[in-house]
């Protein structure tokens, strides 16, 4: 029996050692980067694991929590890389070097480790990275147009051309009055009829003016038009808070998390694509990161010390509303974000470049349905809308398929 | 030969009173005075200058203020998210309610952890996904500010260890000296509870559980006792009954188990194409009660003659089955009538009665044995347990505490000294006990006498499970962790025995035991995950034992026949106590949803009454108008009380009608001093208690004025015909389009043929619906009046409570009505005009009226009148069929009301929310209250118009479901609160674009080649819409009324 036994036992260590050699050997012999898996299917698998499991810390380009991925497969095998995403603080606790220098360069964060992973799984995720290693883009810079201020409205055309009209026809006058008068200081020295001296002995020309009934009446109603329309501008504007950025009790940084770190915004606002809420997120969702980032690049430990101490006291912390529609429209992220793929940037701005949030859009009804007029449904992929696209294409109409034209100028689709 | 009926909705219409006539075609009688709740006199002179001065810088400043800069707003998230949970997204819970005997399994929704509107459990076979208007409500008890905040010690705050250390010695004391303690509860059918019970039982030995009902069935399980030696209420099969004879049993309203009895009825009532049959129900009662209100045949008997009219039944019965004939019995109208068709569906009808005297329900055992029912429409292995209380017990226990043989007593969730007959006993008895603990929620009129108050959770805190029929479970689960620092009773129960196990833990352990099957671990908790997410269990019911076997039994008929002909004696005036369908026996009179329901029959808020029949009140001087009348000294066994009065067609003659469940001294803000407690006026006939009074009744009038808050006549159609179209049976077989009434319109094109239909004439192109249309079917033979929709749409769509006094000025909130027509003999009328006088042909015209129910809400027209009206557009089509109501855009012009034919919109004359003029509407005056509001729904502003959105924000809802799963919406995804409430299935809500959905399978709907491209054409001969000449084409349709008479007859 015994011996029985450690004839096996003898066989598997030899598979084991003969399985390193190989790898070993293969190791040499190719290049590590040609085991990467390269067929689109697998890249596709290991995006979205990248996306669930790893983007929260890792990117493919630049360091961000944990470091940048590219080229991965050529600094470590993949044997490693299996066994380091299964278990890191394992791999670092047997004393390999790369990994304890890892560790300590990171100033000592553990990466969570995912033994649920399989090899094949990992390999993809590492297919993705090789993917997005060689075809690197280069960054397009964000889109330009977010960063442009709103372009010129009609209706401050239309001030420009009338105040240049008013300042052309005050310097007329101005003209017309200094030419009067020089002809009449000619004439004072001048030998003139009586009836003549009597016209010119008439009352100066801008004082007859100022009594003319017509131009009083003229500049009334000049004077009451632009004085309504500043007060409408001015009542259309009552409650709107464009620009809007109070000071929030953290000093939290979008341009940090979501523009150096590229966080996804779904990580943080968990309600995006289910709730009517985007969600603020609660302190233990800033924990999965802060447990172990505890200084900050530019607030070192102070406001991540606020987090810290809402956990401690359990006490919620208290952020300042930025965005505040009236209770008397509902909106639902889930609609517009998971249904119909808005970017967040579409109403939130370049929130990746903010410091402070700041309210972007004005958040009028206006606003709301103007883009309710202009945007196209994103039906590809929903069956939904496959019998509304059809009516609509058969009704011959070179219209798009707007969100108006089904229906998204009902008033109850936001007010009930 | 169709005869001509008249339908009127209150005896104003009906008499043509010249005040009613005079403002019959406005929607409110008078000037309205709007610068205080109650219109008081202050306002007499109107605004004056000054006053318009005072608002316009008001205004002024206002607006000043609001252009600066807006208020900070917080945005507060959780520290810790719970898994579960997401802001915005609401969670689904099955649960069990139970309140006494009442019953059903229902779903829970809650918004961010906060209970928000109780549905039905459609996976229950019991109450099968219906609710009624009690349990729809029960949400808003929870938020109840006036219950209990934690257990009390002598009237003051306690802590928990206290109490338990203090009752815990107490009992022990008295367990050593072997006295007597008696737990007091109303029917409990939880098993895991009567385990606690049995536990604690053992614990200190000379224990005794009392257990009452508040509506009792003690003469069945009493009389079934001694027949078949189960005490117990059987199972009873409406659905499977084509004849139905009830004798004063509310079965559709309140009698033991009405969702389950109503959905089993309903079933009988369906119409169609492919079934023309339907079930026939006699009624003998003296009040006119909810179920009496829907009988095909209606006979009005005073209670005294209860008993000798099923002794009538019965010899009938007998002599054509060859059965022995007993003493006693009498002769009624419609009682040959109903045995000659019971006789002829043998083994398919079913006989009850409503009385508690055992030997009445022997004499109904005697006459379902004859007619072999048992076994097929009634069956008993499968017995209910919605009623257990035993009078004979309860009777003894307060004699036992009167002689202060009761050591300790422990009130469990129980209030006899409010509702129980005995109470002023008892009240009296409890000082002589020595250890006195209740665990209600509030410090009601029986915990208020009691040392120790242990409060019980609300049953959406609770944990609990049910076995309302044996063999069928149910389970119950929290849906908030407790608001207050309450403890539920069962936990309090095992505290004193000394088990400190949660009862959470109790009870799974309990199950784990019971239908474990051995399981253990992840097996187990797989299957407790299954029982708690579908809220109900089937097991095989467990064998019972009979006294003998059912075809053997011998009932003895005819010494119950003796009781009967001994106990029953009538003298003068009697008075028959019952109970209404909203407020019950009064445990939630403190929830003003319920207080401002109105009753389905007489139309009344926020009072109980003397309710008399028309000749009785003409005899006795009495009149009424709209609720204005007087108050009358009723006099029962010597002691007089001064009550208001209301004029009911249908009671019976010589007897009056008294609610139960008001009169509140301690039930809270809204329902103390409200109405008048009959509780005392309870007796006792035969060991049980009685709810009528047979002698010694008298009534007189007095000149106090009083108004009763009737919504009867408010919302008038303007005496337009055609709003119900009924017909019987017979003429509906024979051609399904019977008593359908389809106006018709003579054109200029059509001077030949003569006229069209008016539906065929538009002004517009109509609307076109590419994505749904949405629509209602109403089935006016199945809807009851039950009013559990109304309080589903109070509760989804956050309706405001206006109270007492706006009802009056008619003014109340409600979206959806239940509009209850009397019908009479139009041709009989007009004889009696001609040959007695319009008086007495009012007396017959009232008797015992037809009764018809038509819900109504926002009918969204296609060719709406108000959306063409309003000057601001805050009113407009939707693309799917509704009619919208933009409260931000209105500016209160009330012109849409004015031009609503239907008479459905309501304004807000008052900020109803935070305003202590308007206390009573607690779900907005206070910040617990306000938990319950419906966070996707506005809470609408003063000087704004509302009425029903179809539960629009459901419809987004599902239709943002179906987006996100990327599929069409699925028929029956969506459902308005009114449809998903309805225990008889007659409001069906779907989208009338999909040929295939129930609506439209419903109605019969396909489409058709109109005049203006493809028309959606009804098919379904019975559907019509209301006020179809007026041509604003609804997308709300009704189904007629079919009544199974022989006859034409206008008499119910």
């Amino acid at each position: 029996m015994a011996s029985k036994h450690s004839i096996k036992r003898n066989f598997k260590v030899f598979v084991v050692l003969f399985s390193l050699w190989l790898s070993y050997g293969s190791q040499s012999a190719f290049a590590q980067a040609s085991a990467v898996p390269t067929d689109a299917e697998t890249i596709k698998a290991g995006e979205s694991l990248f996306k669930q499991n790893c983007k929260a810390c890792h990117s493919v380009q630049s360091r961000v929590v944990g470091p940048a991925l590219k080229n991965v497969y050529d600094r470590k095998d993949l044997p490693w890389i299996n066994a380091f995403v299964k278990n890191p603080m394992k791999v670092i606790k047997s004393g390999d070097e790369y990994a304890v220098k890892l560790f300590d360069e990171y100033n000592q964060i553990e990466m969570t480790g995912f033994p649920s992973f399989t090899d094949e799984e990992i390999e993809s995720i590492m297919a993705y990275v090789k993917d997005q290693t060689d075809n690197a883009v280069v960054a397009a810079p964000a889109a330009t147009d977010l960063k442009a201020e709103p372009a010129a409205s009609p209706s401050s055309y239309v001030n420009a051309i009338i105040i240049g009209g008013l300042v052309v026809l005050v310097i007329l006058l101005i003209v017309l009055a200094i030419i009067i008068s020089k002809l009449r200081s000619y004439l004072k020295n001048t030998e003139l009829s009586p009836e003549d001296q009597e016209y010119i002995a008439k009352p100066d020309g801008i004082f007859a003016a100022l009594r003319n009934k017509a131009l009083i009446g003229i500049v009334i109603a000049v004077v009451t038009a632009v004085v309504t329309k500043a007060t409408i501008d001015a009542l259309f504007t009552i409650g709107v808070q464009q620009g809007y950025a109070p000071t929030q009790p953290i000093k939290y940084s979008h341009k940090v998390h979501a523009g150096d770190y590229k966080i996804d915004c779904n990580y943080c606002h968990t309600g995006v694509r289910k709730s009517k809420n985007a969600n603020i997120p609660s302190a233990n969702v800033c924990m999965n990161c802060h447990s172990a980032i505890n200084k900050g690049a530019t607030t070192g430990t102070e406001e991540i010390q606020k987090i810290y101490d809402a956990v401690e006291s359990n006490t919620p912390i208290e952020w300042v509303r930025v965005h505040n529609l009236p209770d008397l429209a509902y909106f639902n992220h889930a609609q517009h974000v998971e249904v119909g793929k808005v970017e967040c940037q579409t109403c939130h701005g370049p929130i990746e470049e903010m410091e402070v949030v700041k309210q972007y859009a004005n958040l009028t009804m206006g606003w709301c349905v103007n883009c309710h007029r202009d945007t196209e449904i994103s039906t590809k992929g929903n069956a939904y809308y496959d019998k509304l696209l059809k009516i609509h294409e058969g009704k011959g109409s070179d219209k798009a398929f707007t969100v108006s034209e089904n229906g998204g100028l009902d008033c109850a689709k936001c007010h009930y | 030969m169709e005869i001509k009926k008249q339908y009127w909705k209150g005896l104003e219409e009906l008499s043509k009173d010249p005040e009613f006539v005079k403002y019959a075609d406005k929607e409110f009688p008078e000037y309205l005075p709007t610068n205080s709740p109650t219109g008081g006199e202050e306002t007499e002179a109107g605004s004056t200058r000054r006053d318009f001065l005072k608002l316009m810088g008001f205004g002024m400043a206002a607006v000043t203020l609001a252009s600066c800069e807006a208020p900070i707003r917080n945005a507060i998230p959780y520290v810790n998210k719970p898994v579960d949970v997401d802001p915005g997204v609401p969670n689904y819970y099955a649960s069990t309610y139970m309140q006494g005997g009442d019953y059903a399994s229902v779903v829970v929704k809650t918004r961010e952890g906060r209970p928000i509107k109780v549905e039905g459990n459609t996976l229950s076979k019991i109450s099968q996904g219906g609710t009624n208007a009690q349990i729809e409500a029960s949400v808003l008890s929870l938020y109840d500010k006036e219950r209990l905040t934690g257990p009390q010690k002598g009237g003051t705050a306690t802590d928990w260890a206290v109490i338990d250390k203090e009752v815990t010695d107490k009992l022990a004391a008295i367990a050593g000296k072997g006295g007597q303690i008696k737990l007091v509860a109303n029917t409990i059918m939880s098993p895991t509870t009567l385990k606690a019970i049995e536990e604690f039982k053992a614990k200190y030995g000379n224990v005794e559980l009392v257990q009452y009902d508040t509506q009792p069935a003690y003469g069945i399980t009493k009389a079934n006792q001694e027949i078949y030696g189960i005490a117990a209420v059987p199972n009873y099969h409406f659905d499977k009954a084509d004849v139905i004879v009830s004798f004063d049993a509310d079965f559709l309203g309140t009698w033991i188990s009405p969702i389950e009895y109503t959905k089993g009825y309903s079933k009988t009532r369906k119409l169609g194409p492919k079934k023309k049959t339907m079930s026939r129900h006699y009624h003998f009662e003296s009040n006119l009660s909810l179920t009496g209100a829907n009988a095909d045949y209606r006979t009005g008997i005073k209670p005294s003659e209860q008993g000798k009219a099923v002794v009538g039944l019965f010899n009938a019965v007998a002599a054509k089955t060859g059965g022995t004939s007993i003493s006693g019995g009498g002769e009624y109208k419609n009682l040959k009538k109903a045995a000659a068709d019971l006789l002829k569906a043998k083994g398919k009808s079913l006989v009850v009665s409503g009385s508690n005297d055992p030997a009445v329900q022997t004499v109904v055992a005697g006459i379902n044995d004859m007619l072999a029912n048992y076994g097929a429409t009634i069956t008993l292995n499968d017995y209910s347990n919605a009623r257990k209380g035993d009078d004979a017990q309860m009777s003894a226990f307060v004699a036992d505490a009167k002689a202060g043989k009761v050591d300790a007593v422990i009130f469990l969730s129980s209030n006899p000294v409010y509702n129980h007959a005995k109470g002023a006993e008892l009240a009296e008895a409890i000082k002589k006990v020595g250890l006195t603990v209740s665990t209600s929620d509030r410090k009601d009129e029986t915990a208020s006498l009691t040392t120790y108050i242990a409060p019980n959770n609300h049953y959406l805190e609770s944990w609990a499970d049910a076995e309302p029929k044996n063999g069928t479970f149910s389970l119950g689960q929290p849906t908030i962790s407790p608001i207050f620092k309450t403890r539920q009773e069962q936990e309090s129960l095992l505290a004193w025995s000394g088990n400190t196990t949660p009862y959470f833990e109790y009870l799974k352990d309990n199950w784990k035991a019971r239908f474990g099957g051995g399981k253990e671990g992840l097996a187990f908790q797989s299957f407790w995950d299954k029982c708690l997410q579908d809220g109900v269990l089937e097991t095989p019911a467990e064998p019972i034992e009979f006294n003998a076997t059912i075809d053997v039994v011998t009932i003895d008929a005819a010494s119950a026949a003796s009781s009967i002909a001994k106990n029953y004696k009538g003298d003068g005036f009697e008075l028959a106590l019952y109970q209404k369908v909203a407020i019950g026996d009064g445990t939630q009179a403190n929830n003003p949803w319920l207080q401002e329901t109105p009753d389905p029959i007489a139309k009344t808020t926020w009072d109980n009454y003397v309710t008399v029949s028309l000749s009785d009140a003409k005899a006795l001087g009495i009149t009424e108008y709209e609720g204005k009348s007087i108050k009358v000294d009723l006099t029962v066994n010597g002691a007089t009380h001064r009550l208001p009065v209301v004029i009911q067609p249908g009671q019976a003659k010589g007897t009056l009608g008294l609610a139960l469940g008001y009169g509140r001294k301690n039930g809270g803000k809204v329902a103390n001093n409200l109405g008048f407690d009959a509780n005392p006026l309870v007796g006792t006939l035969n060991g049980a208690a009685y709810y009528n009074v047979t002698t010694g009744v008298n009534l007189t009038a007095t000149d106090e004025a009083y108004q009763v808050a009737r919504t009867q006549t408010h919302q008038t159609y303007m005496d337009r015909g055609n709003v119900i179209q009924e017909a019987t049976l017979a003429a509906y077989q024979k051609d399904p389009m019977a008593g359908r009434k389809v106006p018709m319109i003579a054109t200029w094109q059509d001077l030949e043929d003569g006229k069209v239909k008016s539906t065929t004439l538009s002004l517009w192109k109509g609307h076109e619906y590419p994505d749904h249309h949405w629509g209602l079917a109403i089935d006016m033979n199945s809807c009851t009046g039950c009013s559990a929709c109304h309080v589903a749409c109070v509760a989804e769509n956050n309706i405001p409570v206006v109270g007492r006094e706006e009802v009056i000025m008619r003014r109340d909130m409600h979206w959806m009505r239940i509009d209850r027509y009397y019908s009479s003999n139009e041709e009989e009328l007009a004889k009696a005009d001609g040959m007695v006088s319009r008086l007495a042909a009012l007396d017959i015209a009232s008797e015992n009226p037809e009764v018809t129910f038509q819900p109504m809400m926002c009918q969204h027209c296609n060719n709406a009148g108000c959306e063409t009206v309003c000057p601001v557009a805050a009113t407009t089509h939707s693309t799917s069929g509704l009619n919208q109501m933009v409260y931000n855009r209105c500016i209160g012009t009330r012109y849409c009301a004015n031009n609503c034919a239907y008479k459905v919109r309501r304004f807000n004359w008052f900020k109803y929310h935070d305003n202590t003029q308007f206390d009573m509407n607690s779900s907005m005056n206070n910040d617990l209250g306000k938990m319950v509001l419906n966070p996707d729904v506005t809470v609408r502003s003063r000087g704004v118009m509302e009425k029903c959105s179809m539960c629009v924000q459901r419809i987004q809802h599902g239709k943002l479901e179906a987006k996100k799963e990327g599929r069409r919406t699925n028929d029956g995804d969506i459902t308005t609160a009114c449809a998903s409430a309805c225990p008889s299935d007659a409001i069906v809500f779907g989208n009338m674009n999909d040929n295939d959905s129930m609506i439209s399978q419903l109605l019969r709907i396909k489409n058709e080649e109109g005049d203006y491209g493809i028309d959606k054409q009804v098919h379904e001969e019975r559907a019509y819409t209301v006020l179809e000449e007026v041509g604003q084409k609804p997308n709300v349709l009704y189904l007629t009324k079919i009544r199974n008479k022989e006859n034409n007859e206008s008499h119910a």
